[in-house]
């Protein structure tokens, strides 16, 4: 894409996606899509609905399967892992619609993200030890639910259901987070927080996120990729973006 | 186990429930029940194995699965090939044209054993079957099944198919199996008569005592993580995939632990009733079972025991004074529990029972330690 | 094994288990397009739906009861007011279901399942309080009796060619239904987005009403058109109901076509290999081949791809 990356090599990047294309018969949802994401970045990906973010998304944790093209995650090809090995190796996803357990505390919630014991056996003999509990506890003040966690997740707000979801990322502590419309349906002050908590969390790691909400895309970006039609339309930080005659075009209509 | 971690296994209403039943099944029934009525109670507790699998497999996991008298058939018939063989040595069966082996096999012109019913000779080969046998099978199911993520109702559908299946064929092949009248005629275990009244009580018990070990080790399963991820399967499958999981393998499990309990009840009713037949293997024994899971409420293991009593007690009410309206009340049950009380009659008692013994209780003055409201959690 | 036959016999025992094949077809398909309608379309597994099928049987039992004796000089027509007779009937008693039963569980597939289940078990009681235990047949008019020599080792009964004709007739116009008109398409869009659906002005709920409805009145009407065929007794509706899910299942669930491939698939291979077989094994040895087809290929043999 543009000669920043193509100079870079290509370890260096977290993440590369280089010629990633998914066909829904006949349909391509996402087209020959190159990206590559550094190491700390936050890359948020912007589009009219329908242009394949999404997608994007399912792609790279293995819930949608490539017609062709290659996502490297640190040196792993990801096109030929499960999606559960995509998560262990350090990719986590938000969903666009908070995925939460409903029926378990938000304690619950946190403990069964908590990395350890992932197998039958292991699940069957986890005890709740004195570090899970400092984790759980530790993630909950940061997503600001460390005085909820004995309530039943179903009693959350929107808002807060969509923080439970990010910290059950955060525990799992992945190198790539994939966070899909993160604020949307929230309050602007709980827009703020989530900005917030976005920007403390990147320190180690890098940050995927798909968003509509244009204020709070200047306020966390590092970099923008504007997709549309599956492809990239454009792709770099936000100014030039904003000003990038074919994405007024698109945004703006004919 | 320490005290605490005791503790978190069986918090305090889940031992009081626990006491409670033990109570009804181990002292109150054995002082006032005649050993008919006895060994009946205890032919309805071998469903309960099932409807205890169910809830684990169902209540917790989400998997419904209309095909577990398959399993409580499999255990049966493993324990009644033992138990015919013993009734048939060749002195016992010299009148037949070849002495030595099953009477049905006799009828239907088979002249030596099968091949698979030769280890059913050695009583620690056929307790291994029992487990094995059933749990194999299961584990074949699951992972075909649950590897290609098929679940919901078609896997349901297809859990009935295959009980359909195994009925049709054990009808079939009635020269191996016995055919629709299944294995009868079962005498003793190791010399031991099984149809005395002491053995009728002995049996009673052991199938208690295995009962309540079943309980126990569900009581584990529910308080674990493993538990809880059942939980969370059942409600956001893609969620627990996507935090590192392999959701196929846990539902792999949980469906053999269900498969297990359930043969474990059908060996223990071949032992107590003296028979096994396909008649409890089909689509609609496999269907009831989960009914009677359904009752006692999906997610409360020992309303799975009350709710297996409560319909088979029903059952023989019925069929006893009104058989035609046994259908109609079934009917109506399954179409109740599901629309009226989801939850079955462990809902009815956390929201009625529990609150009036409550009322009565602070009525106290004395202290009966601290009253804390259950965690409404996986309950 | 085909060495004590000749030629010519063989030919006609495959063209006679051929067409016992058919026979079983045109039942397969009369009872899984109702339920593929209903399944399909509103992810709903009805249970009931063979007892459904039987209802239309009674009906069209109880018209030709009446025609012959109130109405003898029109007897050789009763059929067809039975059928039209029969899909009232269980078209409204499914829509009645639907409205006090099903559309509570939308949400809970599997509960939908026990409640049927429960249904069912209802039905068949009723019938056999009303109808009795023993089986019942109706008789037929005139002009379906005999058979038709095709050689003279193949005979085919009359009956036989007009279920399947009947059959095919009864297919094209629910192939109709659903494709071409209004409700069809109504039900195809409250399928692929409910929301949607409702926004821009369907009666979702009204639609789901009559969907379910239709698919328990095709069954009425394949109960009607059985009776030509074999006799009906309160539980003659379970016998088929696993075969038919499983056509259904292995057609693809939302796609008529899928359904009436696998229906085919499935019955020619089992009166095939009942020849040969006993009945049971051939039995065993079909429904045992579609499961494990089923286990391998889950989404069955005809799918679209949709989005989970
Ligand atoms: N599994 C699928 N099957 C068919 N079409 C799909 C599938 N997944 C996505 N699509 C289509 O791909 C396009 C992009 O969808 P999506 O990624 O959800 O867009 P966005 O998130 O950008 O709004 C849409 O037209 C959608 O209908
Ligand atoms: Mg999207």
């Amino acid at each position: 894409m543009s000669a920043l990356n193509a100079a870079k090599k290509p370890k260096d990047f977290v993440l590369s996606i280089e010629g990633l294309t998914v066909s829904f018969d006949g349909f391509k949802a996402v087209n020959d899509l190159s990206l590559y994401v550094e190491e700390q970045e936050i890359r948020v990906i912007i589009g009219p609905n329908g242009a394949g973010k999404t997608t994007v998304l399912d792609l790279i944790c293995g819930r949608t399967k490539a017609t062709s093209g290659a996502v490297t995650f640190k040196g792993q090809n990801l096109t030929k892992l499960k999606e559960h090995q995509i998560v262990q190796v350090g990719v986590g996803r938000k969903f666009q619609n908070p995925s939460i357990y409903e029926d378990l505390t938000v304690f619950e919630n946190l403990e069964i993200s908590f990395p350890r014991g992932r197998n039958v056996w292991g699940a069957l003999f986890f005890r709740r030890d004195a570090e899970v509990i400092n984790k759980v506890n530790e993630i909950a003040s940061m997503i600001f639910l460390g005085d909820k966690l004995d309530k039943p997740a179903e009693l959350l707000s929107h808002g807060q259901k969509q923080w439970l979801e990010i910290g059950m990322l955060l525990i799992q502590d992945p190198e790539l987070l994939m966070l899909d419309e993160p604020v949307a349906g929230m309050s602007v002050s709980e827009r703020k927080l989530t900005a917030e908590l976005l920007h403390r969390i990147t320190k180690d790691r890098s940050v995927l996120v798909v968003e509509h909400d244009m204020q709070f895309v200047e306020d966390i970006a590092d970099r923008v990729t504007v997709l549309h039609q599956g492809k990239t339309l454009s792709e770099g930080s936000m100014e030039r973006v904003k000003s990038d005659p074919k994405v007024i075009e698109v945004y703006l209509g004919h | 186990m320490s005290f605490t971690g005791l503790r978190a296994l069986l918090p305090k209403h889940d031992l009081r429930a626990l006491l409670i039943l033990a109570a009804i099944i181990i002292i109150v029934m054995p002082l006032f029940l005649d050993i008919f009525r006895l060994n009946l109670v205890g032919k309805y507790l071998t469903y309960a194995f099932v409807a205890l699998g169910l809830v684990l497999c169902w209540g917790l996991g989400g998997i419904l699965s209309l095909g577990q008298g398959v399993f409580f058939g499999l255990g049966g018939y493993c324990m009644a090939m033992f138990l015919k063989l013993e009734a048939s040595s060749p002195e016992q069966t010299s009148i037949q044209s070849t002495p030595g082996i099953p009477d049905f096999m006799d009828w239907n012109q088979l002249t030596e054993l099968p091949w698979f019913w030769e280890p059913f000779h050695s009583l620690s080969f056929t307790l291994l079957a029992v487990i094995a046998v059933p749990a194999l099978f299961a584990f074949i199911i699951g992972v075909a099944m649950f590897k290609r993520r098929v679940g919901g109702v078609y896997f349901a559908i297809i859990t009935q198919a295959i009980a359909a299946i195994l009925t049709i064929l054990i009808i079939g092949q009635q020269g191996y199996t016995g055919g629709v009248n299944g294995i009868t005629d079962l005498r003793t275990l190791l010399g031991w008569d099984i149809r005395t009244t002491s053995a009728q009580y002995i049996l009673y018990f052991i199938n208690a005592i295995l009962l309540f070990a079943c309980l126990l080790a569900a009581q584990v399963i529910r308080k674990s993580k493993l538990g809880r991820l059942l939980v969370a399967m059942r409600e956001r499958e893609d969620r627990v995939r996507f935090s590192g999981y392999d959701v196929a393998n846990f539902k792999i499990f949980v469906f053999c632990i269900a498969a297990v309990f359930s043969a474990i009840g059908g060996a223990m009713f071949t032992l107590q009733v003296g028979f096994m037949s396909p008649s409890f293997v089909g689509i609609v024994p496999s269907i009831e079972m989960v009914i009677y899971c359904a009752v006692g409420g999906r997610l409360s293991i020992f309303g799975a025991v009350y709710g297996t009593l409560l319909v088979n007690w029903a059952k023989t009410f019925f069929s006893e004074s009104f058989p035609e309206l046994w259908l109609f009340a079934m009917g109506a049950l399954f179409i109740g529990v599901v629309m009226a009380f989801p939850n079955g009659l462990a809902d009815l008692y956390q929201s009625y029972a529990l609150p009036w013994l409550k009322k009565q209780r602070l009525r106290l003055p004395a202290r009966l330690g601290g009253v804390k409201t259950p965690q409404k959690t996986t309950e | 094994m085909f060495a004590e036959y000749s030629m010519t016999e063989l030919t006609s025992i495959f063209a006679m288990q051929g067409f016992a094949g058919l026979l079983l077809f045109s039942v397969f398909v009369l009872m899984a397009l109702g339920l593929a309608i209903i399944f399909g379309q509103m992810g709903v597994i009805n249970m009931a739906h063979g007892e459904f099928m039987i209802l239309g049987a009674y009906v069209t039992y109880l018209t030709s009861l009446f025609f012959s004796n109130y109405l003898p000089s029109l007897f050789s027509g009763y059929f067809f007011v039975a059928m039209l007779l029969a899909f009232i009937t269980t078209f409204t008693l499914g829509a009645f279901v639907e409205w006090a039963m099903i559309r509570h569980l939308y949400k809970r597939p599997l509960d939908t399942l026990l409640a049927t289940w429960g249904l069912s078990l209802i039905l068949q009681q009723t019938y056999r309080t009303v109808f009795g235990a023993r089986e019942v047949g109706v008789t037929l008019p005139d002009w379906l009796m005999g058979s038709y020599a095709i050689t003279e080792l193949i005979e085919v009964p009359i009956n036989g060619i007009f279920v399947m004709v009947l059959t095919l007739f009864i297919t094209f116009c629910v192939y109709l239904l659903m494709q071409k008109s209004k409700l069809g398409k109504q039900t195809r869009a409250v399928v692929q987005n409910r929301a949607m659906a409702g926004a821009v002005g369907i009666n979702t709920e009204k639609v789901d009403r009559y969907t379910f409805g239709v698919g328990c009145g095709i069954a009425g009407v394949a109960g009607s058109a059985f009776t030509m065929i074999g006799s009906t007794g309160p539980t003659s509706g379970q016998l088929y109901i696993v075969d038919t899910f499983l056509v259904v299942v292995f057609g693809g669930a939302s796609n008529l076509l899928g359904t009436v491939a696998a229906a085919f698939t499935i019955s020619q291979a089992q009166s095939t290999m009942e020849f040969f077989l006993s009945g049971s094994s051939a039995k065993v040895l079909t429904l045992l081949t579609v499961v494990i087809i089923l286990m391998l290929r889950p989404q069955g043999l005809f799918t679209l791809k949709i989005r989970r």
